[in-house]
């Protein structure tokens, strides 16, 4: 296994001692199959206790490394220093308030998912009775939305998104994706419940198709086609609402 | 002190957190619940079962072969009551789960598919390709969000039970984004905080599964069980421990050696074909398998990698479409992580520490000796998974028990209601416990280091305390883990900072860990056969005449290791008898 030794530029924050972020270098001799979190590990354990980061699972599905790698959003743990050269620069996601190093604040986006209702939606509040079995979902049926439930909540299509940059009330790529994964779920009657949110000006109408949400996504998810399926249904909905008015509806 | 009041407070918002949490809010309203966790639930390591969940669902399978697969599994070490309890709830709860949105794999007529895992006579796995664990927990994270009971303290590290005049009172916190210190007074207590796999230096287990509540139970005087299984799981990817899941096996993977030998058929698998076959060959209980390729190794089989010996999983008959369709996150895993893709090569796999069968002691209601307080999860031992887990058990068992802790805390809340000590008396009881935190922040000058401290702790559990042990070995780990709990007390935080202090946080979980590891390696010392993952080479055979018990930890005090107590195993319908694989195997 080979060793290279590569020069990591750390954005440190320390709210009370920092007056502002700066970068902090260190140098790690790095094995080749290392990502970069086994290099922030490196530097945690043997050079500097005081770097703060997130991580967990180190297999790309907990979610918690985000983290820009030389500009881009990325997993630190799915992202590999033998793709990199000699320097590599590691920020926190942006887009997000930075709470401390390389932790952002997501609150924002835990609201955002709450309010699309990302739960199955039925009159008989899907309780099992006794003796009852599943609902009956073919394969083709769960092929619908599948992809759109894959997301890891990681915010990388957030960091990456210029309109949530622009406006932090768009409700943003991964919320919007998931609300649709249960619009398409044939178990669920939700679609009019999230419809005030998912069709608002800050829902799928704020996007404005740039479709970097979809290239960053380390799960493959692909929000942009989510939000312009959801746009599509929304129309659809709307010349409906003209033709056959609900009760109710304003 | 910060004093927030809830009725029932839920540490950990894994799969059992979180299903314990709805369960308190369907059968109670009324009341409050604080789920309290050190990471964002999604974070949580639930999130990395890969290959799903038993669940007796379909015509061809019975509640007795479920029981009997998982007895014989756990090697008889299993309380047959709480299995039989077990099994009958597991398929409502699997319903429930579907119910709720998980996107499990279906049969063309749109029923929950199945496939077979190890140990299982039939094939009742239910899976979401091979994301299980993943779409569990976030189906039971999103599912929680329709309860506005249910208030989330993300990123609150636990550091201690608030224990008075012999009840849990609630706990002390960290609110980890400011350093605040807040005392949560709640009249039931659930720990939900998963195992301890990170005591051992290559394991599946994230970074966060360092065993907090085990230890913060232990320190308030309820016993750790059986801590002497500890599950290796036998297709681990070397280097990382990333796993790859059993599933693999399921669908048709095959483990050979150096030679291209299916090996397995040597160890009282076999034989190899027909292939695939149920509890026989690659479809064996994994303490079987993990002990085959130590025995590999020790006959020169394996061959030498970077980061030591390995065997290979071979895919490659399984084809693209089913490889895609069925473990299309083994192939990213395998393809990122080892750089071989399992399409076109065999994946070099080794053993690697993934569960531990003990926890905090507790009945089939989920209630420790301590009232007030309730567990469930990997947390817990109840025990169903006896000397060894069988796979896909786990995510059953968090439904299941997740639920039943929740329903249990909730009926003690109603039953203890108006009693209890004040507000006050309970935030004074906090101030106490905060001194363990605010001495590690102290300026003093501490000579040892955290990573150290750790590294020494990880190789001594695995050289002394792994998938073989003997009397001298474990008598080694058990003084070095003394060493390291003396010199713990001289380790040093260099970050004295407030906002995100993860090093602080890491001093804790390592005193965590090290009291854990003592639980282990004590009991193991003590237990004088070999049963499922627990194995003495000096007492090769398993001894029912004096073992067929549960060990019980009991910590010391001032420092001194565990007492080991045991507890006769509960037996139902089925006597102790050999575990049969291979062809043997009805």
């Amino acid at each position: 296994m080979s060793e290279r030794t590569i020069e990591f530029e750390v954005l440190r924050y320390r709210p009370g001692t920092d007056p502002e972020p700066t970068f902090q270098t260190y140098r790690v001799a790095c094995q080749d199959d290392w990502v970069v979190l086994d290099a922030l590990n490196h530097i945690k354990d043997t050079i500097d206790g005081t770097l703060s980061y997130r991580w967990s699972c180190h297999m790309a599905v907990c979610g918690s490394c985000g983290m820009q790698v030389n500009g881009e959003p990325k997993l630190a743990c799915k992202a590999f220093v033998r793709d990199y050269g000699g320097r590599i620069r590691v920020e926190p996601l942006a887009t997000f308030p930075i709470e401390r190093d390389l932790i952002v604040d997501m609150d924002d986006f835990l609201d955002k998912l709450q309010s699309v209702k990302p739960w199955i939606v039925r009159e008989d509040d899907a309780k099992v009775t006794e003796g009852e079995g599943e609902y009956r979902q073919k394969p083709a049926e769960l092929t619908r939305y599948r992809q759109f439930s894959m997301c890891i909540n990681c915010m990388l299509c957030y960091s990456a998104c210029p309109q949530y940059a622009l406006n932090t009330d768009f409700i943003g790529p991964a919320a919007l994706a998931l609300a649709h994964r249960y619009n398409l779920d044939g178990r669920d009657q939700g679609n009019e419940e999230r419809k005030d949110v998912v069709a608002s000006h800050a829902g799928v109408w704020d996007c404005t198709f740039v479709g970097q949400c979809s290239a960053v996504c380390p799960k493959d998810v692909d929000p942009a086609a989510a939000i312009q399926q959801g746009k599509i249904a929304a129309t659809t909905d709307f010349f409906l609402g003209m033709l056959m008015p609900k009760k109710g509806d304003k | 002190m910060d004093v927030i009041k809830t009725d029932v407070a839920i540490i950990g918002a894994g799969g059992a957190g979180l299903r314990a949490a709805i369960a308190v809010a369907e059968s109670d309203p009324g009341l409050d619940v604080a789920l309290v966790s050190k990471v964002l639930p999604m974070r949580s390591h639930t999130v990395a079962a890969e290959g799903g969940a038993a669940a007796v669902i379909k015509e061809n399978d019975s509640l007795d072969n479920h029981f009997h697969d998982t007895v014989s599994g756990g090697d008889w070490l299993c309380d047959q009551d709480i299995v039989e309890l077990f099994v009958k709830a597991a398929p409502h709860e699997m319903y429930q789960l579907e119910h709720w949105g998980c996107p499990f794999s279906r049969d063309a007529d749109g029923r929950i598919a199945v496939r077979p895992f190890g140990g299982m006579k039939v094939e009742r796995t239910c899976y979401a390709a091979d994301k299980t664990g993943f779409h569990l927990l976030h189906t039971l994270f999103q599912t929680s969000m329709k309860y506005p009971q249910v208030k989330r303290y993300d990123e609150f590290f636990s550091v201690d039970l608030i224990v008075d005049e012999g009840r849990v009172r609630g706990l002390l916190a960290i609110e980890i984004r400011t350093g605040r210190m807040v005392a949560f007074v709640a009249k039931a207590v659930i720990v939900c905080t998963g195992g301890a796999g990170r005591v051992f230096p290559f394991t599946t287990n994230g970074a966060i599964k360092t065993g907090d509540g085990m230890a913060m139970a232990y320190r308030a005087g309820v016993p750790l069980k059986d801590m002497e299984f500890v599950q290796y799981h036998p297709t681990g990817l070397p280097g990382t421990g990333i796993l790859l899941t059993e599933g693999c096996r399921g669908e048709g993977g095959i483990l050979t050696n150096k030679d291209g030998y299916r090996y397995l058929q040597d160890y009282g698998l076999g034989p190899a074909d027909p292939w695939p076959r149920k509890k026989a060959m690659e479809l064996g209980p994994r303490d079987r398998l993990s002990q085959a390729f130590w025995h590999e190794q020790q006959k020169g089989r394996t061959v030498k990698g970077p980061y030591g010996d390995v065997v290979y999983l071979d895919m490659r008959h399984l084809g693209e479409k089913k490889i895609n369709e069925r473990l299309p996150f083994v192939r990213m895993l395998a393809t990122n992580y080892v750089g071989v893709d399992p399409v076109k090569d065999p994946v070099p796999v080794r053993p690697v520490v993934h569960y531990t069968m003990g926890g905090i002691d507790c009945d089939m209601d989920t209630k420790t000796a301590l009232p007030g307080l309730f567990t469930a999860g990997e947390a817990s031992c109840l025990s169903i998974n006896g000397a060894n887990r069988l796979g896909s058990n786990s995510l059953t068992e968090l439904l299941v028990f997740g639920r039943r802790a929740g329903e249990f805390a909730a009926r003690h809340v109603r039953d203890e209601a108006g009693k209890g000590a004040t507000e006050t008396s309970i935030a004074h009881l906090a101030d106490g416990l905060a001194g363990r935190v605010t001495g590690l922040l102290e300026e003093r000058h501490g000579t040892e280091s955290i990573a150290g401290l750790r590294k020494e702790m990880t190789s001594t559990m695995e050289d002394g305390c792994g998938i073989y042990r003997t009397e001298g070995t474990l008598l080694e780990t058990v003084g070095k883990l003394a060493g390291l709990r003396e010199r713990y007390k001289r380790v040093h935080v260099t970050d004295k900072s407030k906002v995100f202090n993860t090093e602080l946080l890491h001093a804790i979980e390592l005193g965590n860990m090290l009291e854990i590891a003592q639980a282990m390696a004590h009991a193991a010392l003590d237990r004088k056969e070999s049963r499922g993952a627990h194995q003495r080479l000096d007492h090769p055979k398993r001894d029912d005449g004096t073992y067929l018990k549960h060990s019980l930890a009991i910590r010391g005090e001032g420092g001194a290791p565990p007492a080991i107590d045991y507890r006769d195993v509960v037996i139902t319908k089925s006597q102790p008898a050999e575990r049969v694989y291979g062809g043997e195997a009805k």
